[in-house]
């Protein structure tokens, strides 16, 4: 993985004496809280219903054991002994004192770590494909791309007070996994007639009060462009984005607003000035970066049968089909370690967790961790030979539930037991459904499915491209529960329709019950609940859902960690 | 209205300032208001609206500037820049960044040369970002110590992307760290 030099020190050394001075002056009263606001969101602080809360940067999800190591000692620390890894690839911690923070800063920059831009409107962390690398079906490695513009992108002298928040990702692989359409620029890598490597630009894509999918912009920006045409669109967004309402603030709006056409030649005539100038990439740079990123020692291995000895082992093979993912070099696996245990918040894991799975990646990863923006953890570099080992490792540690891309493999944002922005709660709703669906053949019967819950309209939970989308919402002062289906991340990216009036937290796993019935019933071989829902629409669900009274059944708990 | 500061931020030292700033109050329309005499910066409307008279006085003392509000476009007066004695830029808010792109484009793409300040809601911990961007000159909030400001200037001693202070980018700049071979550990 990238390594930082004199540089990147430097500067972040110095971020770290600037921000120190920005709390003690806010201490002071030398800066009003107004004024300290913006300073301390680009530093990923925020207000929280309870305590700051600090969101720090994972670069496109990739992470050193000594990283997670130092996240566990934060934790333990500065914290309540468990971090939650979120949606964007980042960690963020919730219960923080504004006067520590410069301390943790210290701490984190010790591991090549820091918290610039993770919250603010700037450009944000940028995010990638948590297989990048190893999958088969990748085009280039997009993580020194990602690196290149993560650079670039900070401190951008240009791009700090932005109308709103600014989010990348950029897929390197033939099937997105980086969820780019749902993104203020989505880049995906492609290779031109010369075999050249040049990006996809996507723009305008959100979600959040207005669902939109970015829209293509320039089939081929060739890679020695990147920076340039990036800043092109920067521009003209930082000139022409609404601010006048922040609900209208995102570059989707503006590209809605001109036409994806229209929006296209504006950037054209900002690149036009800027095309073959100083932030032209050169291959040296391009190369320079690469290196870190090389294809790790991998053993010249044959590939295997990781059951082979264990064929009894029903757990095992549940594991091994959920949770094991393939791999481009012979005789190696990638491993998802679940945070999806029922009972356990979406995200969530304890410092002891953090240095477990530490030592696992620096046992059987060559001392490297991934965090997927469904929220779980990634060991990209298992030898096939020693999968059995390591599930038994990992279950022990409660990371081995074998429910990845499964009903309970809910992604969550905190909801209201956190947000301050949140309508409703999300974590006691995952909890309910978790634990009516907890059965595990039920859930491999029931197959491919993602349930994705937001507690409010910022959509922090990505409800609208959950296969079922669960969106909190007020009515008159008490939690509601309005639910969409049909939403898809990925090539065939879509927004779910809302099937009709919303429910109460103590329906929603009757709710759900009744969605997989209808799925149950109308399923030919091989469909999954989407294509379902995509096939026949929300008709026959909206109908079952809604034909009989849902009885309240279970409260959905309290307060995770209050 | 008619806001006169005593001192400014000038390259990064503060020194006495004797330009005041028109800002048309409800009511006053561009073509009609009354500029004063002596060293004035106008808004653009009025500059457009009363090119002819207000040129001849830069013409013949120098000492008429303009300054932009956020949603204008440097290149409103792009025929004219060579006209005036400083231009300024207003952050009405210290939020609103458009102010970073119109000082890039009157830099880089229209060249402008002479004095560029920045006005408004103009806070020490902007001043590092509006430097790249070309400013040389800042009104700072007159509720604020300007002294203190000063060290707004020199937070960062390398940065990563070029802009107007640093046209060339880091890796352009500096032989940076490389690792040819991995040694067989992430970290």
């Amino acid at each position: 993985m990238y390594r930082y030099d004199q540089y990147d020190h430097l500067i972040v050394r110095e971020r770290i004496a600037q921000y120190r001075d920005q709390v003690q002056r806010r201490l002071n009263d030398e800066l009003t809280e107004e004024e300290f606001l913006p300073l301390r969101l680009q530093n990923g602080l925020y207000m929280q219903r309870h305590a700051y809360m600090l969101r720090i940067a994972v670069p496109y999800g990739l992470l050193s054991t000594a990283q997670m190591r130092t996240f566990a000692h934060i934790a333990r620390t500065y914290d309540r002994d468990y971090g939650h890894f979120t949606t964007r690839q980042n960690i963020q911690f919730n219960w923080i004192e504004l006067e520590r923070t410069p301390d943790i800063l210290s701490d984190l920059a010790a591991v090549e770590m820091h918290a610039i831009q993770t919250s603010g409107n700037c450009i944000r962390n940028i995010t990638t494909d948590e297989y990048a690398g190893v999958a088969a079906d990748e085009i280039i490695d997009p993580r020194p791309y990602a690196e290149i513009l993560r650079q670039w992108s900070t401190f951008h002298p240009e791009f700090i007070a932005l109308p709103r928040k600014f989010k990348i990702a950029v897929n390197g692989a033939v099937e997105d996994r980086a969820a780019i359409a749902m993104h203020d620029i989505g880049l995906t890598a492609v290779r031109g007639a010369d075999g050249e490597v040049g990006f996809k630009f996507m723009v305008g894509g959100g979600l959040g009060r207005t669902p939109i999918l970015g829209s293509v912009i320039n089939d081929f920006v060739p890679w020695q462009d990147l920076l340039t045409y990036t800043e092109a669109v920067m521009r003209v967004y930082n000139q022409f984005g609404r601010r006048d309402n922040k609900y209208k603030a995102r570059i989707k709006i503006l590209v809605k607003a001109v036409g994806a056409e229209e929006f296209a030649r504006m950037v054209e005539a900002e690149f036009a000035d800027l095309k073959g100038g100083p932030e032209t990439l050169t291959r040296e740079e391009v190369e320079r970066v690469a290196v870190w990123f090389n294809p790790k020692p991998y053993a010249t291995l044959a590939a295997i049968d990781p059951r082979a000895g264990h064929a009894d082992d029903k757990a095992f093979a549940n594991w091994l089909m959920r949770n094991v993912k393939p791999h481009k070099v012979p005789g190696y696996a990638a491993v998802v370690l679940s945070l999806k245990k029922t009972g356990v918040p979406p995200g969530d894991a304890t410092s002891a967790q953090m240095d477990f799975v530490a030592d696992l990646a620096d046992r059987y990863s060559f001392g490297e961790l991934r965090v997927t923006h469904e929220q779980n953890l990634v060991l990209a570099d298992v030898e096939q030979s020693k999968l059995y080992e390591l599930w038994t490792q990992a279950k022990a540690q409660g990371l081995a539930t074998p429910n990845i891309g499964l009903l309970t493999d809910i992604i969550a944002c905190p909801g209201g037991d956190y947000c301050a922005l949140a309508n409703a709660k999300s974590i006691p709703i995952a909890a309910a459904i978790a634990k009516r669906f907890d059965d595990l053949d039920y859930q491999h019967d029931i197959g491919e499915i993602e349930l994705n819950i937001s507690g409010c309209i910022n959509a922090c939970g990505h409800h609208h491209v959950g296969h079922i989308g669960v969106l909190g919402v007020d009515k008159d002062g008490s939690e509601w529960y309005q639910v969409s289906l049909g939403g898809a991340q990925g090539n065939q990216a879509a927004i779910g329709k809302i099937i009709g009036p919303s429910f109460s937290a103590p329906q929603m796993p009757e709710v759900v019950q009744r969605l997989l019935d209808v799925y149950v019933r109308e399923r030919v071989e091989g469909e999954r609940f989407v294509d379902v829902a995509q096939r026949l629409g929300i008709a026959p669900f909206k109908e079952h859902v809604y034909a009989t009274p849902i009885v309240a059944q279970e409260t959905a708990g309290e307060d995770h960690h209050a | 209205m008619l806001d006169t500061r005593k001192q400014i931020i000038k390259g990064r030292s503060v020194v006495d300032d004797d330009w005041s700033v028109l800002k048309l109050d409800e009511g006053q329309a561009p073509d009609t208001v009354a500029v004063p005499d002596g060293k004035v910066i106008v808004p653009v409307p009025v500059w457009l609206a009363q090119r002819d008279a207000l040129a001849a006085r830069a013409g013949q003392h120098g000492r008429i500037g303009i300054w932009f509000a956020p949603d204008e476009l440097a290149t409103a007066v792009q025929d004219d820049l060579g006209q005036f004695a400083v231009i300024a830029i207003d952050f009405p808010k210290f939020t609103d960044g458009r102010g970073y792109s119109i000082a890039f484009n009157l830099r880089r793409r229209l060249h402008y040369k002479g004095e560029l300040r920045a006005i408004g809601d103009v806070l020490r911990d902007q001043l590092f970002q509006m430097q790249r961007c070309g400013f040389d000159a800042y009104a700072t909030r007159p509720d604020r110590n300007i002294h203190d400001a000063v060290k707004g200037l020199s937070v960062f001693s390398e940065t990563y992307q070029a802009s107007v202070d640093q046209p060339q980018p880091l890796f352009r700049r500096q032989a940076r760290g490389t690792e040819a071979e991995h040694t067989g550990s992430g970290a």
